[in-house]
């Protein structure tokens, strides 16, 4: 039986941009005149979506826009969106921290939220103090903890320290304390803020299994932000996808991380032409990079083990032997090592003669192997040699593909990130029709 | 299913008198985990521990004693001004603590109410209480040099039934304290500037308070002017007590307990009202 936990009506959220100043106290008591004579709130007629890199005229936005949703009794509900789309907010709202400016969110049971690990903690307290301090903070009673207190101390791993005093514990030492209260938290509904993006990939492996159990055996529900679209993807059974302070998706979770994902290409400039940092002699210049999925959707991130089909543009701006064109294409880390590269002449594929000057090499890749990460594409074109004086462009960083982890072996486990990786793919040619 | 143990509802507007006075009670444990946590922590790695506690006003009375008794030459009546002094002493520092620290309320604690929610009130009444502890050790140093006083030298003291309202005296001087500071603490998460009144309008305050002078020992405007003061009373009513010496008058008290009624109302119902929004402001 599925019950309703949380229902969410046309929540929004105003904020004023700017300082907090002289010219507030002007703006309250004009509100309250407009108030006062029955009228509406003349600053939320001028509040504009909130678009953070476009400069407003009003001074006022609407971090959360009109909100709708409902979360029933056991559900995990992913909440995504790029950085400034109101997630925070909304969670903020939903845990009471602040007020909603207008909306109604009805609750039906205990919540518990989870905005950050370890809140109130003192450092000149011990370790158990702090266990009863922070779950306190968090609503549990006194008798509760110390029902839990052994379960605790055994889930964080810091038996040896319970005496010693919080400030005391290396930052990876307090974070796992912080979760562990967190974790025997017990109220119906539990909101969670990326806060899993700490501590090392053992305890993020042991918290992510935890909300699972809290979520499936508990029959708790389950409200999870996260940029992490892995831990969405292993965790949520339903997802609502954020823009500008609006709901533009609620659905299934995958459908909405691909919708997630092809927003964020936009973000990308394109155009290769305007890239200063290249080497060669410029005979040949790339002059625009492309990833796609399966579906031909343009994306700007893909699951590990996944496909991509990447498309590269180029022109010629001199004449190039193409049948003895050797093209180059690397998959870097963070560390700008080679993880991937795909050699034509190592593949042995020669281009077919071709007297366009315009073009596109399409590398398809049926299975990238790549671990969880950001990979930076590096692009060279040689002509009959692969000494620098055959180089014809070279673009150390092209284009940047995320990849993200994935339950690739269907183990139930996600791969650890990490350095290497090895796939397999074949580079053809399209001629561009002049 | 697991059963619903309440159903809550959040909107933008909440009534001016809701004031969820039922979750604060549910919460004292926080509350006791709080005054432990400000209790415990601010001794901790100090040799001598709460023993500041005594060191703090033994000190400021010698200087108070020297600087205004021998070197002023105020009047304290009969009493001897080292008691005089500490009794007065000991009434504002819980007095001034109370209100000091809840006046900082929201400020201090931004980075633990922006991130979990609980009833708000928690954190200043938690303040009171623990100053209620640091006052309970300054009134036992009192009590030590009242004894000595009254056992071993021939002062004069006269204590009397009055002493029975000592325990009230203290709660009216907490809670006014507390009044005071829940109205401030409400307006600083905006205008800032009350801060910087605080600061020194504490200190002023004292001198309006018949703490270092013995109420009957001013006339006139300025006798007016003290008595409008709500603390006036509650002290003088301390020290009538214990000294026998000073001006008890009920209807002084009844009016400094109608004022701390209004004013903790007051300050209730603004922090209240404050503590929903106050984080996209503080």
């Amino acid at each position: 039986m599925s019950d309703t936990r949380l229902k969410v009506e046309n929540i929004s959220k105003q904020y004023r941009l700017g300082e907090v100043g002289t010219g507030t106290l002007s703006h309250d008591l004009n509100r309250y005149w407009y108030k006062i004579r029955g009228k509406e709130d003349p600053y939320s007629l001028v509040t504009e979506a909130n678009n953070r890199t476009a400069k407003g005229s009003s001074g006022y936005v609407w971090a959360i826009d009109n909100v709708n949703f409902e979360v029933n009794e056991g559900e995990v509900l992913g909440i995504i969106g790029k950085n400034g789309a109101g997630k925070s907010t909304l969670l903020k709202i939903l845990s009471k921290v602040t007020g909603p400016t207008k909306g109604k969110i009805i609750i039906n049971g205990r919540i518990g939220s989870l905005l950050e690990v370890g809140t109130g903690m003192h450092p000149e307290l011990t370790g158990k103090e702090n266990i009863y301090l922070n779950g306190a903070i968090l609503g549990m009673s006194k008798a509760e903890i110390t029902s839990k207190l052994a379960e605790i101390i055994e889930f964080a791993g810091v038996e040896k320290y319970v005496d010693t005093p919080f400030k005391r514990y290396s930052s990876g030492m307090r974070v796992r304390l912080g979760f562990a209260v967190a974790a025997f938290l017990e109220p119906e509904i539990l909101i969670v803020d990326e806060v899993l993006a700490v501590g090392d990939a053992e305890f993020q492996k042991k918290a992510i299994g935890k909300m699972k159990e809290i979520s499936k055996e508990g029959g708790r529900t389950v409200l999870f932000v996260s940029h992490n679209m892995g831990s969405i993807k292993s965790l949520c059974n339903r997802c609502i996808l954020l823009d500008s302070g609006r709901v533009t998706f609620d659905g299934d979770t995958d459908s909405c991380i691909r919708l997630y994902l092809n927003k964020n290409t936009a973000e990308i400039n394109p155009n290769l032409l305007e890239n200063k940092d290249r080497a060669g002699n410029g005979k040949l210049l790339f002059s625009n990079i492309r990833f796609y999925n399966e579906k031909k959707d343009e994306v700007s991130e893909i699951f590990s083990g996944g496909y991509l089909k990447l498309q590269i543009d180029y022109l010629l701006t001199e004449t190039v032997n193409i049948e003895k064109l050797i093209l180059a294409i690397g998959f870097q880390n963070d560390f700008a090592e080679n993880i991937i590269n795909f050699v034509t002449d190592e593949m042995g594929i020669v281009f077919p003669k071709s007297n366009s000057t315009k073009g596109t090499f399409v590398l398809e890749i049926p299975q990238l192997y790549l671990r969880g990460g950001r990979y930076t594409i590096r692009i060279l074109a040689m002509e009959g040699g692969t000494n620098p004086e055959n180089f014809l462009d070279e673009l150390n960083s092209a284009g940047t593909l995320d990849v993200i982890t994935s339950d690739f072996w269907g183990s139930g486990k996600t791969i650890r990130p990490g350095q290497f990786s090895f796939s397999n793919g074949n580079i053809t040619l399209e001629e561009w029709k002049k | 299913m697991a059963e619903i143990h309440s159903t809550s509802i959040i909107t933008p507007k909440k009534s001016l008198f809701s004031l969820n006075l039922k979750d604060v009670f549910r919460s004292k444990d926080l509350l006791f985990l709080f005054v432990k946590r400000d209790f415990v922590a601010v001794y901790k790695q100090t040799i001598l521990g709460p023993l500041w506690f005594f060191i703090e006003p033994a000190l400021t009375t010698i200087v108070f004693t020297v600087i205004f008794g021998t070197i002023a030459g105020i009047s304290t009546g009969n009493t001897p001004p080292i008691l005089f002094y500490l009794a007065g002493l000991t009434c504002w520092n819980y007095f001034a603590d109370s209100f000091k620290k809840t006046s900082n309320t929201f400020i201090e604690n931004q980075h633990i109410f922006g991130k979990v929610y609980f009833p708000r009130l928690i954190t200043p009444l938690s303040i009171v209480i623990s100053s209620l502890i640091k006052f309970g050790i300054q009134f036992l140093l009192f009590l030590s040099f009242y004894f000595y006083f009254y056992l071993f030298t021939d002062s004069g003291l006269e204590p009397n039934m009055t002493l029975l309202l000592i325990p009230y005296l203290i709660i009216l001087i907490g809670l006014l304290g507390l009044g005071f500071g829940l109205i401030i603490s409400s307006i600083t998460t905006k205008y800032r500037d009350m801060r910087f009144l605080i600061q020194f309008g504490i200190q002023l305050w004292m001198y309006a308070t018949p703490i270092i002078y013995p109420l009957n020992g001013i006339e006139g405007n300025l006798r007016t002017l003290v008595l409008i003061n709500p603390v006036t009373s509650i002290v003088e009513a301390f020290k009538y007590g214990f000294f026998g010496e000073g001006e008890f008058n009920i209807l002084y008290l009844a009016y400094s307990s109608l004022f701390t009624l209004i004013i903790l109302l007051f300050g209730v119902v603004i922090f209240n009202k404050t503590e929903q929004n106050f984080m996209d402001t503080v």
